[in-house]
C-alpha cells in the first residue's frame, strides 16, 4: 500500500557511522526511563522472574516486562550510572539483555496506537450505520416515509465525522501523492470515499433512498484494518530487528582521565574517549590505536579473513576482534578518507537509486484510476445525452465510482503481504522493508559474500582430525578457560568429539600470549608460538600451539567453516534457475576453495565495496535483478545498491539496516525460503487483482446501467474483500517450495 | 414510533460507551503486551506495588 514512502528510509548509513550519536554518558537523572530488550524471555514466569530482578536493583522505582516485544522498561528513583547494573541482574538470572537506544523506540507504535483508534471509530460507525439501513432497506419502500429522512439523517450525523477522523491516513497520503504529480492506491479510495459522502449528504437533504453512507464507512472499516494489520506486523518485525542489533552492541571499556575505568555501552563512545579492548573482544568503536600491539580479525569489516598486525597510531573499526594482547585505542569520528566514509558515501547514492521503486499496487493504480475515473465520466455523459437529467446522470456516475473504488484491489496486496510477514517471523526470518517482498520476487541472479555469509564468520578447527584425542582433550581443558576466539573454537572441537569437558583448576590466563596450568608432570601452555617457545622456523605454521612436558608440541589451525547447508542452498537456487556468484574481500585461495565447496562458478576475489557494486551494476545492466546476500560493512553499500537484499543476524548494523530482510540461526535456507515465499505473495496478489477484476467486471455496467443500489453495493464490496483476505490466509501455512 | 426516540439515543449511547471503553483501554496501553496480560492473569500472588502504573 501506498504508505507516504518515509517509513522505511531511516537514516541507515549515518548511525553506526558516527559515534557520537545523541544519549548521555553521564549518571542517569531522577525518573528517567530505560528500556531494555531481553533475548530469551519466552514464558510467564521469566516476565515475572526479569520484573524480580529488575526490582531489586537498588534506584529502580518499576519495571515492567513485555512479553510480546521481548523488552523490560525500567523506571528510576533517583540517580543511577547507566543500564550495566540491570543489565547484570539480569545476566546473573541467567537472561541476556541489552539497552536499546532511545531512538530505536517508539517508531512505529504510536502510528499503530493511532491507526487502532481510527479502526474502532470506523467498526463503531460501520456497525450503526448499517443497522439503520438495514432497516431501511426492509421496512417500506416509500422513500418519503418520514422514518426514512430520520434514518438517512441519522447515518450523516454518525458518517461525516467518522469519514473526517477515521480516513485521515488515506486523504493525507492520497494528497501526498497528488502533490508530486503521482497517482497511488489511495487516490480512487480518498475520492470514492469523499464523493460517495458528499452525494449522500446531498440526496440525505433532499429526501431520495440514494444514500451510500453504509458502502463508504464500511469500505473506510475494511480497508483500515488491512492497514492496521499491515503496520502491525511490520512494526513487530521492525521491533525484533532492533533488539537483535541492541542485543549485539558490545560494552566498551572506557578509561577515565583519573585511571579508572568505566563500562558504557557502545552507542555512547564519544569521539575521544579512551578504550581498553581485552583479548578476544570485539572493538566497540571506530577509532586509532594509541598503545600497545596486537593482530585483529576484520572478517566483519573487510571480508578477509587472515589476522591484520597492528600498532600504534593504526586505524581499527568497530566490529573487528582482537586476537593478540590488550590495547588502548582512542574513538574517533569518522573522517573524510577512512574507509567508513568511503563506504558511508557509496551508500548514498546506492539508496537514491533504490527510492525510485514504484509498488505493485502503486502500478496497478497508476492505470487503474485513469480507468475508472473515465468511466465514471462516461456514464454521466451517456446518461446525459439519453436524457436523463444531471441529477440522475451524477447519481449513476457516483454508483460508478463507489462501486469501482477498490476495496478489494486496496486489499489485494497488504493481504497477502501481512500473512507472508506473518509466515517468515514465525520462522526467524524478519522482513523490513515495506516493499522488500516484491523486489524479492522479481531477483534472478543471488550474489553471495563469502565470510560470515556462506562461512559461519567464527573460527573453528581445521586439522581436529589429525589431533589425537588425548592431546586434544589435555587442551581444551586450558582452552575452556579463555574467551578467545581461537580458544573457544578448541574447545567447540573437543566437546563435539567427547560431549563434555573436564574442568580444571588453577588454569592462568596470560592476556595476548595464552593459557598454563601446572600439572603433575610440569606446566601445560596453550597460546601464541612465542607463548609455548616455539622456534621461529615453525612458528608460522599455525596460530595457535600446545606445549606438555615430554611431548610434541601440537598445532592448531583454524578456518572459517562453511555453513552446513550452503551448498545445499546454493544447488537450490541453481536448480530454480537463478544466477548464483560469489563476490568477496577476502584472499584468492580462500574464495576458490569456498566457491568450489559450495559449487559456485563464478567468482571474484579481493573485491572492494566499490568493485562490488560495479559487480552489480553490470550484471544489472545485463537485465538482470540481483539479490545481494551479505554481512560485512563491505557489502552494505552492494546490500543497498541490489535491488533487494538479505543479511544475517551476525551481520555488521549498518549491513543489517540496509537489508531488506535479516534471518537468524547458523542456516542459510532461510534465504530459499524467503524467495520462495516472495514469489508465492506475488502471484496470491495477482490473483486476488484476478478476483477484484471479475467483481468490477460484473459490478460496473451494472452501476453504468443504473441497476445498483445502496443495498447492492454493500453486499457486493464487503464479499469482494473477504474473498481477497480469505486467499492471503491461506498463504500462512502453505508448503512452498522454489521453482522455476 | 416513539419509541425509536429514546431507542435510537440509547443505543446509541452504549455503543458509544463501548467504543469510548476500548479507546480509554488503547490509550491506557491494554493492547501493548497481549501475550505478557495473558500470563499475567495466572500469576497467583499480585506483583509489588512498585509495578502499577
Amino acid at each position: 500500500m501506498a504508505q507516504p514512502g518515509t517509513l522505511e528510509l531511516e537514516s541507515s548509513a549515518a548511525a553506526p557511522l558516527a559515534p557520537t550519536l545523541g544519549g548521555t554518558a553521564g549518571p542517569r537523572s531522577a525518573g528517567q526511563t530505560i528500556t531494555l530488550a531481553v533475548e530469551n524471555m519466552t514464558c510467564g514466569g521469566c516476565m515475572r522472574k526479569v520484573e524480580k530482578a529488575l526490582l531489586e536493583v537498588p534506584g529502580v522505582a518499576s519495571a515492567r516486562a513485555n512479553l510480546s516485544a521481548r523488552r523490560a522498561t525500567v523506571v528510576f528513583e533517583e540517580a543511577l550510572p547507566g543500564a550495566a547494573p540491570l543489565v547484570d541482574a539480569l545476566g546473573r538470572i541467567g537472561f541476556k539483555a541489552a539497552e536499546l537506544a532511545p531512538d530505536a523506540l517508539d517508531s512505529g507504535q504510536h502510528a499503530g496506537r493511532q491507526l487502532l483508534s481510527r479502526l474502532a471509530v470506523a467498526g463503531f460507525a460501520a456497525a450503526n450505520i448499517m443497522l439503520l439501513s438495514v432497516s431501511v432497506w426492509s421496512g417500506s419502500s416509500n422513500a418519503d416515509d418520514p422514518v426514512h429522512a430520520l434514518f438517512h439523517w441519522l447515518s450523516a450525523v454518525i458518517a461525516l465525522p467518522t469519514i473526517a477522523y477515521a480516513g485521515q491516513p488515506f486523504f493525507s497520503s492520497a494528497w501526498q501523492a497528488l502533490k508530486r504529480r503521482r497517482l497511488n492506491m489511495d487516490v480512487p479510495i480518498s475520492l470514492a470515499i469523499l464523493l460517495s459522502a458528499t452525494m449522500s449528504l446531498y440526496q440525505t437533504i433532499k429526501g431520495t433512498d440514494q444514500v451510500y453512507f453504509d458502502a463508504s464507512v464500511t469500505l473506510l472499516f475494511f480497508l483500515l484494518i488491512g492497514r492496521y494489520l499491515d503496520q502491525r506486523v511490520r512494526v513487530r518485525a521492525r521491533g525484533a530487528a532492533e533488539n537483535l542489533l541492541g542485543l549485539k552492541a558490545q560494552w566498551a571499556h572506557v578509561i577515565a582521565s583519573d585511571g579508572s575505568v568505566e563500562r558504557l555501552p557502545s552507542r555512547l563512545v564519544e569521539p575521544g574517549m579512551r578504550i581498553a579492548v581485552a583479548a578476544g573482544e570485539r572493538i566497540p568503536a571506530d577509532g586509532v590505536i594509541v598503545q600497545g600491539s596486537t593482530a585483529i580479525d576484520e572478517s566483519l569489516i573487510t571480508g578477509e579473513t587472515a589476522p591484520r598486525d597492528i600498532a600504534a597510531n593504526d586505524l581499527v573499526y568497530a566490529g573487528s576482534v582482537n586476537l593478540g594482547g590488550p590495547v588502548e585505542m582512542e574513538a574517533r569520528a569518522a573522517e573524510a578518507d577512512t574507509l567508513l566514509a568511503q563506504i558511508a558515501r557509496l551508500m548514498e547514492t546506492a539508496e537514491q537509486a533504490r527510492g525510485r521503486y514504484v509498488r505493485l499496487a502503486d502500478r496497478a493504480a497508476r492505470f487503474y484510476a485513469p480507468m475508472v475515473h473515465t468511466l465514471a465520466a462516461a456514464s454521466f455523459i451517456g446518461w446525459m445525452m439519453a436524457g436523463a437529467g444531471w441529477e440522475a446522470s451524477l447519481t449513476i456516475a457516483i454508483a460508478v465510482l463507489i462501486i469501482t473504488c477498490p476495496c478489494a484491489l486496496a486489499l489485494a496486496v497488504p493481504a497477502v503481504q501481512v500473512a507472508a510477514s506473518a509466515r517468515l517471523f514465525d520462522r526467524g526470518i524478519l522482513l523490513k522493508a515495506a516493499d522488500g517482498l516484491e523486489r524479492l520476487a522479481e531477483t534472478d541472479v543471488a550474489v553471495f559474500d563469502k565470510t560470515g555469509t556462506l562461512t559461519a564468520g567464527i573460527p573453528s578447527l581445521a586439522n581436529g582430525a589429525a589431533i589425537d584425542s588425548e592431546a586434544l582433550s589435555a587442551a581444551a581443558v586450558l582452552a575452556a578457560a579463555s574467551r578467545h576466539p581461537y580458544a573457544q573454537a578448541v574447545a567447540q572441537a573437543a566437546s563435539a568429539r567427547f560431549g563434555s569437558i573436564p574442568s580444571a583448576s588453577g588454569v592462568d590466563e596470560v592476556s595476548g600470549f595464552g593459557l598454563r596450568r601446572v600439572t603433575a608432570t610440569g606446566e601445560e601452555r596453550l597460546g601464541s608460538a612465542a607463548w609455548c617457545g616455539i622456534d621461529a622456523t615453525r612458528a608460522a605454521s599455525a596460530s595457535l600451539w600446545f606445549v606438555r612436558p615430554g611431548k610434541e608440541p601440537v598445532a592448531f589451525h583454524f578456518e572459517d567453516k562453511l555453513r552446513d547447508d550452503a551448498a545445499e542452498t546454493v544447488d537450490t537456487l541453481r536448480r530454480a534457475h537463478f544466477g548464483v556468484s560469489l563476490c568477496s574481500g577476502d584472499r584468492r585461495d580462500a574464495v576458490a576453495a569456498a566457491a568450489k565447496a559450495v559449487h559456485i562458478e563464478e567468482w571474484q576475489a579481493g573485491m572492494k565495496p566499490h568493485e562490488k557494486i560495479e559487480r552489480l551494476e553490470a550484471l544489472k545492466a545485463q537485465g538482470r535483478r540481483v539479490l545481494m546476500i551479505g554481512d560485512g560493512l563491505n557489502d552494505a553499500p552492494a546490500l543497498a545498491a541490489a535491488h533487494a537484499s538479505v543479511s544475517p543476524s551476525t551481520a555488521a548494523d549498518i549491513s543489517q539496516t540496509a537489508s531488506d530482510a535479516v534471518f537468524q540461526g547458523a542456516k542459510l535456507m532461510p534465504v530459499v525460503e524467503l524467495l520462495a515465499t516472495a514469489r508465492r505473495t506475488r502471484k496470491m496478489s495477482f490473483q486476488n487483482f484476478a478476483v477484484a477484476f471479475g467483481y468490477n467486471l460484473v459490478f460496473v455496467p451494472l452501476a453504468m446501467a443504473g441497476f445498483v443500489t445502496p443495498l447492492v453495493a454493500a453486499i457486493a464490496m464487503s464479499t469482494s474483500s473477504i474473498l481477497v483476505t480469505l486467499n492471503a490466509i491461506r498463504l500462512r501455512t502453505a508448503k512452498l517450495e522454489l521453482t522455476a | 414510533m416513539t419509541s425509536l426516540a429514546w431507542l435510537i439515543p440509547a443505543a446509541l449511547f452504549l455503543g458509544g460507551l463501548g467504543l469510548a471503553g476500548f479507546i480509554w483501554a488503547l490509550k491506557s496501553g491494554q493492547f501493548e503486551d497481549l501475550e505478557g496480560a495473558a500470563y499475567r492473569a495466572l500469576e497467583d500472588d499480585p506483583p509489588e506495588d512498585a509495578d502499577k502504573k
